[in-house]
């Protein structure tokens, strides 16, 4: 059992936690995650480390509530506990000094480019950041983004805070005003992750996203998690979850995370359904 | 007791059959097929046994029980004393007597076999360890010998399960890391409730737990913490590695990344481990077509087929490119799935997975095979027809072609000769590379059987105390000599 000793809601969908698993915050590299699971008849689902706290043995994690899994982990309060939390898992992120990079957030992807661009930050990089999101109220750690980054840029869809637009337009805008990137992170919803790979192919810079298939153990023994990667079957839990953005296959990606949309739904509407009467007894 | 009937009488009783659920019924649920030997069938089964002076049965265990023993113990009836003989040797017997090949092991030398059906070992080393579980008669042994040695095993499969219990009964302090957030490998993610009731392996492993062994699951090694810093930092004198061979293959033939296709690993996972096969009332999904193909012809499609049968499907396939005579699945297990309906599709190689607009699976195309020349594993090597090709209609394919170690500890773990297929390199003694690590099971064999993992984690137990034995008394004679 794992603790949680913190919580915080960073949006309507998105909350934060911090919790107890001192092995793993020993141990955790930019670019890690953990398994979560957190009941008995709960799914294993993969949730990135986006912080962690070594001398108080913490973890932190922030989560998109958009189904069953995630709702009810965010639905949990401090002093709660997670019955599983296994990790560090997936290879960690390689960071160089590569001079400059900019690192991409889009929506809760924020969450796992940040411990990314304060790696690559205290490697010496000159950072830039894009956090983007549909929103204003859904774009998050913008203040932890903003204290690593040399330049910070945000965008919404709608533009009700900082430039209208996606985060690829403000990437191809870095681009035109001929300013030297050495590479690209671009970590968020997969068309983004995409789109954004589409921006730099012209432009050979190195670009990196982390994929998010579906997973079930996240230790390389069932092969769900298998992604296309030139060409080659990779299992994302330990060959990744990050890969060469240009190498990859996207559409193929987005066909296989559909797979359960259906049993998802009713999995959705069962939890839904047992929330409103918890709170019609309250 | 002993046997009151002479040799000739005992030939003439013929083998006894475990008592099983009907294929009819049993297709509608996740229950044993079998319920094995009753009392009254264990009891003649045990007279068949010829008692031979030079008993061939124990050769052919990869632990060495004492079957003559163990069998005249249950015509005495006493089945406690005879379970607790093959505890001797074997500390997992309500397992071993479930899904051991015991046809290919024990029971193919057995000699009364020789002229007639050789006496049903397996099934009788289930019924006394079903008897004594039932009735509630197990004994924890009392460990008197303490040693101040701390060993870590790594997986908790069969393998490691057993060299934990071997190094627990001899006094060592054992910790079982376990990646997963159960116990029991293959066990429990892979083998189906039907052929081996979880609520068993549960009391085998809670056997273990009574022995003083420290169970510690979510914990990757490699990950979590590497195999040097459980020897440097965590204080462990030796290490064994059971960390299995469980890893899918994949065939590298089109259409194998559509919805709809698994590996047998992570289609057994989701069902076995996670329960699927009460989704929504758990929270991990499965889908099933109507029509289903499993391509393989080892216990792992066996199982796959079976499933997926249980689970609705109306029409299952098995797809093997080889004939019937070389499936390395148990016969036992062949048998159940022909009577469960599953259909086999032998001398048949897919070679391409068809999807429809959704990208999920809606066929797929096979080829059929014919025998060649036997190749360097003896078999005849199967060659495909020209024109052959025929489209079978199937939502669901499950990949059952074989497994391989997991390369997480192999490659964090600096030192370790592993060989090209990925297995852990080892002696005939289970040392590795590494002086205080051994290794053993399905890692170092790369996909074998519960008894040889069992077999092999035994042997590295032995080892182990040799080893640290040596280590103390080396140091030892250093004070001696300062
Ligand atoms: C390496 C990795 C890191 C991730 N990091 C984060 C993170 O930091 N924060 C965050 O909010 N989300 C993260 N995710 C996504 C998160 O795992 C999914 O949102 C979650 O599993 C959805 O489960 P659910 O039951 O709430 O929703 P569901 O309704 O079950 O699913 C919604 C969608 O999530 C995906 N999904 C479903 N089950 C799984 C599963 N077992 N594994 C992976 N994806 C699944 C599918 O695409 C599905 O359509 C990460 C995913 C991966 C692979
Ligand atoms: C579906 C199926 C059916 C089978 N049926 C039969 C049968 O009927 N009869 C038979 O004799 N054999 C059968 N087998 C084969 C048999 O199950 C295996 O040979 C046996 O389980 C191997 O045991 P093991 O202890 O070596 O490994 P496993 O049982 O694979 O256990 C290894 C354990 O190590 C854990 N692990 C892996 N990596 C790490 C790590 N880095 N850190 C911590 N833990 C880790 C794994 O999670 C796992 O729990 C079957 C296999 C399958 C897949
Ligand atoms: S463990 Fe297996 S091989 Fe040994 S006696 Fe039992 S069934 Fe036979
Ligand atoms: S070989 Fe067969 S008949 Fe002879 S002792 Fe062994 S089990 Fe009995
Ligand atoms: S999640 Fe199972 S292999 Fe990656």
């Amino acid at each position: 059992m794992y603790k949680i000793v913190e919580k915080q809601q960073l949006s309507d969908i998105i909350t934060k936690l911090v919790i107890e698993a001192p092995l793993i915050a020993k141990k955790r590299k930019a670019g890690n995650f953990v398994i979560i699971r957190v009941d008995e008849n709960g799914e294993r689902i993969p949730i990135t480390i986006a912080d962690s706290d070594p001398q108080k043995g913490t973890v932190t994690i922030i989560v998109q509530a958009v189904g069953k899994t995630t709702k009810l982990l965010c639905s949990l309060n401090k002093g709660d506990y997670v019955l599983d939390f296994v990790g560090p898992l997936g290879e960690p992120t390689p960071i160089h000094n590569y001079g400059t990079v900019v690192c991409i957030g889009g929506g809760v992807g924020t969450a796992e480019v940040y411990p990314i661009a304060k790696a690559l930050k205290e490697a010496g990089n000159n950072v830039i950041g894009i956090v983007g999101a549909r929103t204003k109220n859904l774009i998050i750690l913008e203040d932890e983004m903003r204290a690593i980054c040399n330049e910070l840029y945000i965008t919404t869809d709608d533009g009700s805070y900082g430039r209208k637009g996606f985060v690829s337009d403000q990437l191809q805008d870095l681009i035109n005003s001929g300013i030297k990137i050495d590479a690209v992170y671009a970590i968020g919803p997969i068309p983004m992750m995409k789109v954004c790979a589409n921006v730099t192919r012209p432009y050979k810079i190195k670009t990196y996203v982390s994929l998010n298939p579906i997973m079930v153990d996240g230790t390389g023994m069932c092969g769900g998690c298998r992604v296309t990667v030139g060409g080659k079957m990779k299992f994302a839990c330990v060959d990744g979850p990050e890969f060469d953005a240009h190498e990859v296959d996207f559409d193929e990606l987005i066909m296989r995370n559909r797979t359960y949309v259906d049993l998802e739904k009713i999995s959705d509407e069962l939890y839904e359904k047992h929330v409103c009467k918890l709170e019609g007894v309250k | 007791m002993t046997n009151p009937l002479k040799p000739s009488e005992r030939m003439k009783i013929p083998r006894q059959h475990s008592i099983e659920q009907t294929a009819e019924d049993r297709i509608k649920n996740f229950f044993e097929v079998s319920f094995g030997l009753n009392e009254e069938l264990a009891l003649i089964e045990a007279k068949r046994c010829l008692e031979c002076k030079n008993p061939v049965c124990i050769e052919g265990c990869p632990v060495r029980i004492d079957i003559p023993g163990f069998i005249k113990l249950i015509l005495e009836k006493d089945y406690v004393g005879a379970v607790n003989k093959i505890r001797e040797a074997n500390y997992l017997p309500a397992i071993c007597g479930r899904v051991c090949p015991q046809e290919d092991q024990c029971e193919i030398v057995c000699l009364l076999g020789k002229k007639h059906e050789p006496v049903a070992i397996g099934k009788l080393e289930r019924f006394v360890a079903d008897y004594e579980m039932a009735n509630n008669l197990f004994e924890t042994p009392v460990i008197t010998n303490h040693i101040d040695k701390k060993v870590a095993v790594v997986g908790s499969g069969p393998a490691g399960l057993t060299c934990a219990a071997e190094l627990a009964k001899m006094g060592y302090k054992v910790t079982i890391f376990e990646a997963l957030h159960s116990t029991g490998g293959v066990l429990r993610y892979g083998i189906p409730e039907f052929r081996l009731p979880k609520k068993i392996l549960d009391i085998e492993v809670d056997r273990i737990k009574k022995l003083g062994v420290e169970i510690y699951t979510n914990f990757v090694v490699g990950r979590t913490a590497t195999l040097d810093e459980l020897l440097d930092e965590w204080g462990f004198d030796a290490v064994f590695l059971g960390t299995g061979a469980g890893t899918p293959n994949f065939m590298g033939i089109p259409g194998e990344n559509l919805s709809g296709v698994y590996s047998a690993n992570e289609f057994l996972t989701r069902v076995n481990f996670m329960r699927a096969y009460a989704f929504p009332e758990t929270d991990t999904p499965i889908k099933i077509g109507k029509q289903i193909a499993v391509i393989g012809g080892g216990n792992t499609a066996m199982d796959a087929v079976r499933t997926a049968k249980r689970l609705g499907a109306e029409k299952a396939y098995l797809i093997y490119r080889r004939s019937r005579t070389e499936m390395p699945a148990r016969v036992e297990e062949v048998m159940h799935a022909e009577e469960e309906g599953i259909e086999f599709l032998m001398l048949t190689n897919p070679i391409r997975i068809i999807g429809d607009d959704f990208n999920w699976v809606k066929a797929i195309e096979c080829q059929k095979m014919e025998l060649g020349e036997p190749d360097e594993s003896g078999r005849r090597k199967p060659v495909p027809v020209q024109g052959s090709e025929f489209i079978l209609e199937v939502q669901t394919v499950i990949e059952a072609i074989g497994q391989k170690p997991n390369p997480i500890i192999q490659a964090t773990t600096p030192g370790l000769d592993v060989s090209k297929k990925g297995t852990v390199v080892v002696d005939d003694v289970q040392r590795t590379s590494r002086p205080n690590v051994f290794a053993g099971g399905d890692l170092t064999r790369g996909g074998a059987t519960v008894i040889l993992a069992m077999r092999d984690g035994k042997i590295a137990a032995e080892e182990i105390h040799k080893y640290l034995q040596s280590v103390e008394a080396k140091k030892e004679s250093a004070t001696v000599n300062k």
